[in-house]
């Protein structure tokens, strides 16, 4: 055998050094079987331990094809039984491990050898590195069942062995492979039933707490696959949560949720009593408990659990929020309730005075319970502790909870409004957030209300703006409220004028949801005077903007409030209602003439004929393509400028329309090119007019570029469909480039290279292929033997034919489909004062942009800068420079550094914004790759991108170096 | 019997003058030495001699351990070091021994200088004292002899205060000091790993309070001073030099950064200063936030607050000042009070406890109008505030850390004695455990059974496990060993080994015993007999029949003779060696209950 081995292993290192001279691109592929061969050499070579183990690394650090897995695990079995030492023992192990995930090899064949070399094994760290071979063999081959078997009895086996890293390895064995159904492990020739829950159940008292982790890991592995863990666990695993060890708690915690969450309405007994509550009401208990937990591992895993717990009695949950105060024994009121009583009173914000907070009625000293038994002030805690992590997931939790609880959601108010007052920034950005989040449920008193808007005053950016939008979806409850809101807000506008925008919008929803809390304050906001006429403010003020946004969106709901405006309201409304159309609603002003009241405002319920209309002309498209070529071309034309008009006019029809739009676009292309009399010329005459097809083949390929990656929401279909097109593209172009070019040497390469797109084509898509009847790539595969080994010259021909007979595919709609959009705010442009700076030295030009639809914007946004000498410059924003508002809503704010040498007069620049695209990303990655650091370049990299912003010109003025 | 004593010389059912002796294991620590802020005479230091009348402290104490430096906790450090006479080891964290000099030259100086006590401790005997400091880390175990260990864990409160692990062999107590279980704007929350100590010696201040959560509390008070400042006041804060002053400080400038104010904001010199420096120092010792950010930029290098003057006070707008003392009863706080009196646009904040016949105590409880000295009446328009920061535990913090400790018995100290009467009984209600509170100069005794660490020889143990099942934890197991004690060492060896060690012969212990039986046959039947019968009895034991007419089971020998005097009765003879006890007895009993009948005279 091993002879045998060895013979074909130099066969394939012999054929190497044949095909050095072949064409570059095959020469790669060639090589790899090799890498068995080398790797016999090298290890035949070692002479140490060390050695071998080098060679070994190196060996692991280049991929290995399918084909060749099986000879090279030969070659490192046969090596193991010779290998003295334990650490390259080891490290064929864990290789051959990484070996049985590759893609395309079955891993059967190597089970019998690792199992038999696992019980000749005397090291413990190879036992485990072995036992972890079997578990990436077992996953591998997760439909056989006797395999599972095997290897779940090799486990059970050796969890009696002395290591912990044995025990560790068996027990997640047992719980990614333990059999769930029993039915078939009794078939199977009668083998005694393992349970494999009660096997690691018992490892939950084992002597060594990372064993004790371990066994609960493999049983919340267990869960994870869909076995029912029984509830009798819940017990075992309560007694866990008092471990020393805080992995056991924390995976403890975990277990007792994922339990909770099975048995939520099962009953337990309360200890030392007769009582007996839900299981989970216990459950929810113990976990609050745990908030206080000395370990902060441990109180943040409680306090995250904390909030997926929604079948809680609501009386266990209130008392979450509930913390006794006494002092000297006797009961005290907290500050929030207080606070609600002064508010209650109707005295609002009085002076606090010694004695103020004075306790009250004397306390019962035996009904007093110091330790929180059950939930008692879990999230009083939780919000208090000392690291910040703890903090934010008490929040996330109080968030989840709150929102499935209106009642809760009212009780837990007072202490998110506290939490914006951290010390962190994330933690009070983050109960910013969640306040946002179920503000549909709760209504702000007015001295949250004075709390909340506190923040307004925040120097960071991020906060005021979550706030803002906060403020946007806020109940308030009085008159007073909203009065007090506007101001503060105006006084906000005042501190930072940059926040103009963010505070417009936040009015306006604060006006249109609380128009009749406005109305009594209209007179007062706009200063008017019952028989005075008061003078006209200044219109490009941007906090009387911001008195009217209010107004105007008030107004819209309530028709009363016209009459008391105005003249010149009536006229500063008609000029805001054209300059900012998205803050002023359109209102009916009765009586008025006015020239924005004509404008229709009909164009909204027009929904569904539009859709229908789009609808029809795709469909005409699709079904008409047989007509005579200047008919179809026509057609497409029309279609095409229907769409876009269609676009301009329904905004949310705007992604459909203009995704079919381009699509159809690259058919007419394409057909055109191929209308062109040209085609039949002998190629000597074709030279100049070859212009054309090949600039339509490049903007075909531009046009898919943008459909792939620019739009949200694309299927595979879709995806499909894009890539196809640009096939055809690129078929064209190599049509075009046959018959421009004389050489031989230039078409081989550009057809091999089309050869392995296509080959690239149906490996990503081959369960799309179906679809693709009578297409294009349908036919190349049918011809596909035959292409490769034909001339080019042939393959060209073919492909001409081919390119004329394809039909035309049907595009299939997405259900939601936008197109990626940036707007760049700042620098707005408008700046007639240059930027000076040192020539050589760098200036930071701020820039801050919304982008909508963007998916994954932290790896695909770019910013671009173009000098006027044509040099550009793209620059990767950092990861924390972007954030998140709003579903399908980023917000770029960033720095772009520029700099250049000297010029004579100022000059602009252009900023921009590009989409960066990498269509290999969809190559499936093997999960050899994903062990070593080598592949990450190719990850990451950028084919080519697309702009999506428009143009801004920032004038700049490097001056030179003064001496 | 081992115990550990407990005796309080100060802090026994009272607050101050802290000094709690303890014997562990044949060692005295003492723990604290602090002064008592309620009285002037002999009563404000711990009375020493209660440890030896005569003869050398040194003799007596194997260390001295400071919690933290508040003087009630080491005020009396130098009386005790060098006026009484103590040259042994002195163990505090490292900010504590940087600190707590500055706060002993402080009280000298007021004792001294201002009311003129003579008999006082001088600087060159506090600088005397803190020579004996050794300065200790957090978590670092200190040997301090060859059987006792310390060991510091965090414990919040003010920067380097500490709670203590004293260990003697597997005996061991927890002192706390004082300690605060909620983090606040400086300073992290105490922590203890499950060290399950024979005795946690905790403070029990707030034994009866339960305490609203600390965010109200700072929200309010920044709310104040924003508002005040915004409507053009000028804000007074009453502080003491240390702890809350820098925690209010940092309060202030943090909120003065996020929302970007500008009034100045001014803390009076002197005593402070020095003690920032050290806040800056020790950054290892602050909370999550400070410690995260200080390589952008150190918190206690405040941007807003700067070093105050005299004449700032009268300088026109708004502004924030932290003076000291902190209850108005003279100095700096008291002269700028007395300036901004009269403005109703003007505030003053009192963070903290003031004392009666303080002015401060006078306008907390609502006079409007103060008679100075010179029968002056000044008139206060100004708005009073009180806003308590305090960083001791409360009683759900104290619970807390029994629990995360997991102590045999706790014993409360520095707390009122009817408040501690409370928690004592709280305690004891839900974790089952005995708790103490004795007064000053009462013992407390504790026995202790401490566990004996035995070693075992590898072989040993393996042999043993061998023979076995798994150890299991939760069963005890029978194992046959020697144990050797030796220079106050214990082994456990084999028997063999032991022998060779001890170089002794073996001896055998042979039992015999005599059992008569009524049998009028042979003596070669009656051993047939009897083979028959414990072949049939004992299924998984070796019995053998000897060619000489003897009959062996395992090791034990059985012989059958004809009775001198009466022919019908056999007389058997059962020999066993001491190790097959168990068998041997067994077989007699079988066989002292007769033969079946024969199944002889049957065939």
């Amino acid at each position: 055998m091993a002879a045998h081995l060895k013979k074909r292993v130099y066969e394939e290192f012999t054929k190497v050094v044949q095909q050095q001279e072949e064409v570059t691109t095959k020469k790669l592929r060639l090589t790899k079987p090799s890498k068995s061969a080398a790797l016999h050499i090298d290890l035949c070579k070692a002479t140490s331990p060390a050695d071998a183990l080098q060679y070994l690394l190196q060996f692991a650090r280049k991929p290995v094809e399918a084909e060749s897995v099986e000879g090279v695990v030969r070659i490192l079995l046969e090596h193991y039984y010779k290998e003295n030492d334990p650490s390259v023992r080891l490290k064929i192990a864990s290789l051959l491990g990484l070996l049985s995930k590759t893609a395309g090899f079955s891993p059967d064949c190597i089970m019998d050898d690792a199992i038999n070399i696992l019980q000749n094994e005397k090291s413990h760290q190879v036992l485990a590195q072995l036992l972890d071979t079997l578990l990436a063999i077992g996953t591998k081959l997760s439909e056989n069942q006797a395999i599972q078997m095997r290897i779940v009895d090799v486990a059970c086996k050796h969890l009696t062995d002395t290591s912990h890293g044995v025990r560790n390895k068996c027990l997640q064995l047992l719980g990614n492979l333990g059999s769930l159904e029993k039915s078939v492990t009794k078939d199977a020739e009668g083998v005694a039933v393992r349970d494999v829950q009660k096997i690691i159940g018992d490892y939950f008292s084992d002597q060594d707490p990372r064993v004790r982790t371990a066994a609960i890991k493999a049983m919340l592995q267990l869960h994870e696959r869909g076995l029912k863990l029984h509830q009798t666990i819940y017990n075992q695993a309560c007694k866990l949560l008092s471990d020393d060890y805080e992995q056991v708690r924390s995976a403890a915690v975990q277990l007792i949720w994922v339990v909770s969450q099975l048995y939520p309405e099962s009953i337990v007994p309360i200890p030392s009593s007769n009582e007996e509550i839900r299981l989970v009401d216990d459950a929810f208990g113990k976990i609050c408990h745990m908030v206080s937990d000395g370990s902060w591992v441990v109180r943040v895993q409680a306090a995250k659990l904390l909030g997926s717990m929604e079948q809680v009695s609501s009386h266990f949950l209130e008392q979450t929020l509930d913390k006794k105060l006494m002092s000297d024994l006797r009961r005290k009121r907290t500050a929030h309730e207080r606070a609600k009583e002064l508010y209650s009173s109707g005295e609002f914000s009085s002076g606090r005075k010694w004695g103020d907070d004075a306790p009250k009625e004397e306390v019962d000293t035996g009904a007093v319970n110091l330790i929180q038994s059950g939930a008692c002030g879990a999230f009083v805690h939780g919000l208090e502790d000392e690291m910040y992590e703890v903090r934010i997931a008490a929040v996330e939790a109080l968030c989840m909870l709150a929102q499935s609880s209106s009642s809760f959601a009212e009780k837990c108010l007072d202490f998110l409004v506290d939490m914006f007052n951290d010390e962190i920034e994330e933690v009070r950005l983050q109960s910013i957030h969640t306040m946002r989040k179920i503000s549909n449920n709760i209504t702000l008193r007015e001295d949250q209300l004075d709390t909340i808007l506190g923040v307004l005053e925040d120097s960071s950016r991020d906060i005021r703006e979550a706030l803002h939008e906060l403020l946007c979806c806020a109940n308030v409850s009085t008159k007073e409220g909203i009065h007090l809101a506007l101001v503060e807000l105006l006084k906000n506008l005042a501190k930072y004028p940059t926040d103009r925008d963010s505070i417009w919008k936040c009015l306006k929803f604060l006006g249109s949801r609380h128009p009749t809390l406005v109305l009594p304050l209209v007179p007062e906001l706009l200063s008017t005077h019952p028989f005075f006429d008061t003078a006209e403010p200044d219109m490009d003020d941007p906090a009387y903007i911001a008195v009217l946004v209010l107004i105007f969106n008030a107004a819209k709901s309530c028709p009363t409030m016209p009459a008391l405006f105005s003249d010149h309201t009536f006229r500063h409304y008609a000029y805001l209602r054209d300059s900012l159309s998205h803050l002023v609603p359109a209102l009916r002003l009765s009586g008025r003439k006015l020239a924005s009241s004509a404008v229709s405002p009909n164009i909204m319920p027009q929904e569904d004929p539009s859709h229908q209309f789009l609808q029809q002309s795709l469909e005409r498209v699709y079904s008409l393509q047989h007509l005579d070529p200047q008919g179809t071309q026509e057609l497409l034309e029309f279609t095409i400028r229907d769409l876009q008009r269609l676009g301009e006019l329904q905004s949310e029809l705007a992604g459909v329309a203009d995704f079919s739009a381009a699509y159809l676009r690259c058919q007419l292309l394409l057909i055109k090119a191929l209308q062109e009399k040209l085609w039949n010329v002998a190629a000597p005459l074709y030279l100049k007019q070859s212009d054309l097809a090949s600039a339509a083949a490049k903007q075909i390929m531009e046009e898919t570029y943008k459909m792939e990656f620019m739009y949200s929401g694309v299927e595979n279909k879709q995806v499909v469909i894009i890539h196809h097109m640009r096939l055809q593209a690129k078929a064209l172009q190599l049509i075009v480039t046959a018959r421009t070019t004389r050489g031989v040497d230039l078409l081989f390469g550009m057809c091999e290279k089309f050869l392995q797109e296509v080959d690239f084509f149906q490996r990503c898509f081959i369960a799309d292929l179906p679809h693709l009847q009578d297409s294009f790539v349908d036919k190349l595969l049918d011809l596909m033997p035959r292409l490769i080994t034909s001339k080019p010259a042939e393959v060209v021909k073919i492909l001409q034919t081919m390119l004329r007979q394809s039909t035309f595919l049907h595009l299939p709609l997405p259900e939601q489909i936008h197109k990626a959009s940036a707007t760049i705010i700042e620098p707005a442009g408008e700046s007639d004062n240059p930027l000076r700076f040192t020539s050589g030295l760098v200036v930071a030009l701020d820039v801050d942009a919304t982008l909508e639809h963007v998916q994954d914007p932290q790896s695909t946004v770019k910013v671009q800068v173009l000098y006027p000498d044509g040099q550009a410059q793209m620059i990767h924003p950092k990861p924390a420079d972007f954030r998140n508002p709003g579903p399908g809503r980023h917000r770029l704010i960033t720095q772009v550094y520029l700099s250049h040498t000297a010029w004579t007069e100022p000059c602009q620049v252009e900023v921009r914004l590009l989409l960066a695209y990498n269509s290999n990303s969809r190559i499936p990655k093997s999960p050899w790759m994903e062990g070593g650091e080598i592949s990450t370049q190719a990850e990451t990299g950028i084919e080519g991108t697309i702009p999506f912003s428009k143009s801004v010109k920032v004038y700049i003025m490097p001056k030179p170096t003064r001496r | 019997m081992p115990e550990i004593r407990v005796t309080p010389l100060g802090a026994g059912q009272d607050v101050g003058r802290s000094c709690i002796l303890v014997s562990i294991g044949g060692k005295n620590v003492m723990l604290d030495c602090g002064m008592h802020m309620g009285f002037n005479d002999d009563r404000r230091f711990p009375d020493f001699s209660y440890i030896t009348r005569n003869g050398r402290l040194t003799d007596f104490l194997d260390c001295v351990i400071i919690s933290h430096f508040h003087l009630d906790h080491c005020g009396a450090l130098p009386y005790f070091s060098e006026m009484v006479g103590y040259d042994g080891p002195i163990y505090m964290t490292h900010p504590t021994q940087a600190i707590c000099p500055i706060l002993l030259e402080d009280y000298r100086k007021i004792a001294v200088d201002k009311k003129g006590e003579a008999n006082f401790f001088t600087s060159q005997m506090i600088k005397d004292c803190m020579k004996k400091v050794v300065a200790v880390r957090l978590h670092q175990t200190v040997q301090v002899d060859e059987e006792l260990q310390i060991k510091a864990y965090y414990a919040g409160h003010v920067l380097g205060a500490a709670m203590f692990q004293i260990k003697v062999g597997s005996e061991s107590v927890v002192y706390t000091g004082d300690y605060n279980m909620t983090p606040d704007r400086h300073l992290g929350a105490a922590w203890i790993d499950k060290c399950r100590p024979n005795l946690l010696i905790t403070e029990s201040t707030y034994a009866t309070t339960i305490r609203d959560s600390k965010r109200c509390r700072e929200r309010d008070f920044l709310k104040k001073v924003h508002e005040t400042v915004e409507r053009g006041g000028k804000v007074l804060i009453p502080v003491f030099a240390l702890g809350r002053a820098q925690e209010l400080c940092i309060l202030l400038e943090t909120f003065w950064e996020r929302m970007n104010l500008k009034a100045p904001i001014y803390f009076s010199t002197g005593l402070t200063e020095k003690a920032n420096h050290y806040y800056k120092l020790f950054i290892t010792w602050t909370n999550q936030k400070i410690r995260k950010t200080f390589v952008q930029r150190n918190m206690f290098e405040f941007k807003h607050i700067k070093a105050f003057d005299r004449a700032f006070a009268d300088n026109p707008g708004p502004m924030v000042v932290f003076a000291t003392p902190g209850m108005l009863h003279a100095g700096q706080s008291l002269q700028i009070f007395r300036k901004w009196a009269g403005n109703e646009k003007n505030m003053v904040i009192m963070p903290g406890y003031c004392v009666q016949g303080t002015v401060g105590h006078k306008i907390l409880s609502g006079q409007r109008k103060l008679e100075m000295e010179g029968r002056q009446v000044l008139e206060i328009r100004m708005q009073v505030e009180y806003m308590s920061f305090s960083a001791h535990a409360d009683a759900k913090g104290i619970m807390q850390l029994v629990g995360q400790a997991e102590p045999e018995s706790v014993l409360l100290v520095h707390g009122e004695a009817k408040k501690m009467e409370f928690l004592k009984q709280k305690i004891e209600q839900e974790f089952r455990v005995n708790c103490y509170m004795p007064a000053n100069g009462e013992t407390v005794t504790l026995p202790t059974s401490p566990s004996i660490p035995v070693g075992i020889s590898l072989g040993l143990l393996k042999r043993e496990m061998a023979q076995g099942l798994l150890p299991d934890a939760k069963k005890p197991r029978l194992l046959h060993g020697t144990l050797i004690m030796k220079d106050s060492n214990f082994r456990l060896v084999s028997s063999e080994q032991a022998l060779k060690e001890l170089g002794l012969a073996e001896h055998q212990l042979r039992f015999t015993c005599r059992v008569h039986l009524h049998d009028s046959r042979k003596e070669q039947e009656t051993a047939m007999r009897v083979y028959s019968h414990l072949k049939s009895l004992l299924k998984d034991h070796c019995v053998q029949h000897l060619p000489d007419g003897s009959v062996t089971v395992e090791s034990i020998l059985i012989q059958a003779a004809a009775h001198s005097e009466d022919p019908g009765t056999k007389v058997l003879l059962v020999s066993w060696t001491y190790q097959d006890e168990e068998l041997g007895s067994y077989l007699t009993s079988l066989l002292k209950k007769g033969l079946p009948p024969a199944p002889s005279g049957g065939s």
